[in-house]
């Protein structure tokens, strides 16, 4: 009786995603926004710069902003750092205290729940206000 | 003797990532269709395919009932000990795959050199450090062994540490087994050199890499609260031990 049969070999080479909870993915989503954010901070900080070397070019630059395409990426913007933010206080909370550790999985549907309320009440008034009601 | 019900046996499907650094430049997945029965453990499939179908598959195992810490695997994209995963908690109706755990060098298929893990394990100082002269017991109190009695389960199979993903990126992190085995001692009241192991443990790769992610504490075999306990060490370096 045979058992156990083999194959031939598959082409695939790379190794399987690591299946991690919502630890791991609430990691994945503070860095990536924090990425974000510091990508916005650095053109940020140039572009208030400008003021310093030319008031009419950062006039022009700011106009620039004021189009429905740099709306949206406001609203993105601000979903980043409304994430950021709460979850950096969900790590503050894992990392220093005495239950954190335990908690961490209902800290993260606590931020997530508080992240989507905050944005409701944020994305109705930007997009009205972007797009010109 | 035909009236006794056969065990039941189902067909599963092993996708078993192969590497064999004599003959391959990448690493490459090969099925397996294995006879298995609900009871068998992943392990058992490996073993049957090794002595009934390609023996050239290797894979570390030594007491198979998840103590000796041999034969941590990724499986289904989790870590896990091959020796103590059923298959019945398996979902069979889709291939299983099993692979090396991450982030140390793979040798040979199942294999990985283990040597940077118990190299950050030795740095640590895993062993007791006290000034008495053993001449009597050292006392201690049930509450006072309570308090590291967790981080005393661990097998250094490292399941948790090839789970983290700033130890993939960074070999150079001690990574959540060594930190365990330091809290083992660090809140030990018999112990006296917590402080030396906080200082190894406050550097660059020490224990402010630790990004909360919990996959150690999920891949733990033997359930240690590994986040947890690192969390203690984070604290303690910070506060002192208490």
């Amino acid at each position: 009786m045979t058992t156990a049969q083999a194959s031939a070999a598959k082409t695939r080479i790379a190794g399987t995603l690591y299946r991690g909870h919502e630890g791991m993915w609430s990691w994945v989503l503070h860095r990536i926004t924090g990425i974000a954010i510091y990508f916005f901070l650095l053109v940020h900080v140039l572009d208030t710069a400008l003021v310093r070397i030319s008031p009419e070019l950062y006039n022009a630059v700011m106009a620039s902003y004021k189009t429905p395409v740099m709306g949206l990426g406001e609203l993105g913007l601000v979903a980043a750092i409304v994430f950021h933010a709460y979850n950096g206080l969900r790590i503050i909370l894992v990392d220093l205290t005495g239950w954190g550790t335990r908690h961490q999985k209902a800290m993260f549907y606590v931020v997530l729940a508080m992240w989507a309320i905050t944005m409701l009440g944020f994305a109705p008034r930007h997009l009205a206000h972007v797009f010109g009601a | 003797m035909s009236d006794i019900a056969e065990v039941q046996s189902f067909t599963v499907t092993f996708i078993i990532r192969r590497f064999n650094p004599e003959t391959d430049t990448e690493p490459y997945w090969q099925d397996f269709d294995v006879q298995m029965y609900s009871t068998d453990r992943v392990l058992d499939a490996l073993h049957k395919i090794k002595w009934d179908v390609d023996g050239t598959l290797s894979f570390r195992r030594s007491c198979a009932h998840g103590i000796c810490g041999s034969d941590a695997m990724r499986i289904n994209g989790r870590n896990r000990l091959a020796c103590k995963t059923l298959i019945k908690d398996l979902d069979i109706s889709k291939p299983v795959y099993v692979e090396a755990i991450k982030g140390l060098p793979l040798e040979k298929d199942l294999i990985v050199d283990m040597e940077p893990f118990f190299a950050a394990y030795r740095e640590i100082n895993p062993f007791l450090q006290t000034s008495a002269k053993p001449e009597k017991e050292h006392i201690q109190s049930p509450e006072q062994r309570a308090r590291f009695d967790d981080t005393t389960k661990c097998i250094l199979c490292a399941a948790c540490t090839t789970s983290c993903p700033v130890f993939w990126t960074d070999g150079q992190y001690f990574g959540p087994a060594a930190i365990v085995n330091a809290h083992r001692f660090i809140f030990d009241s018999r112990d006296e050199e917590a402080q030396v192991r906080l200082d190894i443990l406050n550097s660059k790769e020490g224990v402010w890499r630790c990004r909360t992610t919990f996959n150690c504490s999920e891949a733990c075999p033997r359930g240690i609260e590994v986040t947890k306990a690192i969390a203690e060490v984070k604290q303690a370096v910070l506060r002192g031990v208490r």
